[in-house]
């Protein structure tokens, strides 16, 4: 009886934090801090020479994020060999 | 087409096999025009490597000796290295520094600001790391089909 009223009470002054925090959203469609972005829009085909920003961000800005994710599928392959290829020959 | 009893109905191999030539060709665009057109080596990797699933359930056992688990893994060392092998070339800069750009050389032409038809010489390193990433993805992802296909067989027995 007692944890379900800790519970409960837990919950609502969860929900309550997050009612509270909704009021102080920022308003969709509206970006704070833009000077990354426009530095990229501005500069990025001059730049990088790709009409694509988002592949000269990808490979370019932001290039060693792609490492570390051809990096993660690289191990899941290793992992996939690892359990299916033992005795698969 | 020998082997009838393997794989699915006569329909779906043939459909398979129409199907291969676009998909194929669908996948090398969106790999090579990458730094063009929305896309790139992530996408067009995963296109070419469901072309081999599809080939694979329809043909089933007929298709899995022509592509050995070995070779993949090789080609996806190979994409992998050479991605790292790009990255470092920049390293008179910085690491992943794009030294084809506005080079004149090969992917270097110059790209002036705003809208245009979009040439397939631009972009340095870009076009090239994708192609990169793109044979990573494809050999990786066929290699997890096959080896799973594979795998369940050896269950099954």
């Amino acid at each position: 009886m007692k944890g379900k009223v800790v519970k409960t009470l837990t919950l609502m002054a969860f929900l309550i934090l997050l009612l509270i925090a909704m009021g102080s959203l920022h308003p969709a469609g509206k970006p704070v801090n833009t000077e990354m972005d426009d530095y990229f829009i501005r500069n990025g085909q001059v730049q990088t020479g790709s009409n694509n920003i988002v592949s000269s961000v990808v490979f370019d800005y932001r290039g060693f994020d792609t490492l570390g994710e051809a990096t993660v599928l690289f191990g899941a392959a290793l992992g996939v060999f690892v359990l299916f290829g033992r005795n698969a020959r | 087409m020998k082997g009838k009893t393997e794989g699915m109905s006569v329909i779906v191999k043939t459909v398979a096999c129409i199907l291969t030539v676009p998909a194929y060709i669908f996948g090398l665009y969106i790999v090579i025009r990458g730094h063009l057109t929305p896309g790139g080596g992530f996408a067009g990797g995963a296109i070419l490597a469901t072309l081999i699933a599809m080939l694979l359930v329809s043909f089933g056992r007929n298709l899995e000796r022509g592509f050995r688990k070995e070779s993949l893994s090789v080609l996806e060392i190979l994409g992998m290295s050479l991605f790292i092998t790009l990255a470092f070339f920049g390293l008179s800069f910085t690491f992943f520094h794009n030294i084809l750009a506005n080079s004149g050389g090969l992917f270097g032409m110059s790209v002036e600001f705003g809208p245009n038809s979009g040439y397939l010489n631009t972009g340095g390193l870009i076009p090239v790391m994708n192609i990169a990433v793109g044979i990573e993805v494809f050999s990786a992802l066929s290699m997890i089909i096959l080896l799973m296909l594979t795998g369940m067989k050896e269950e099954k027995k």
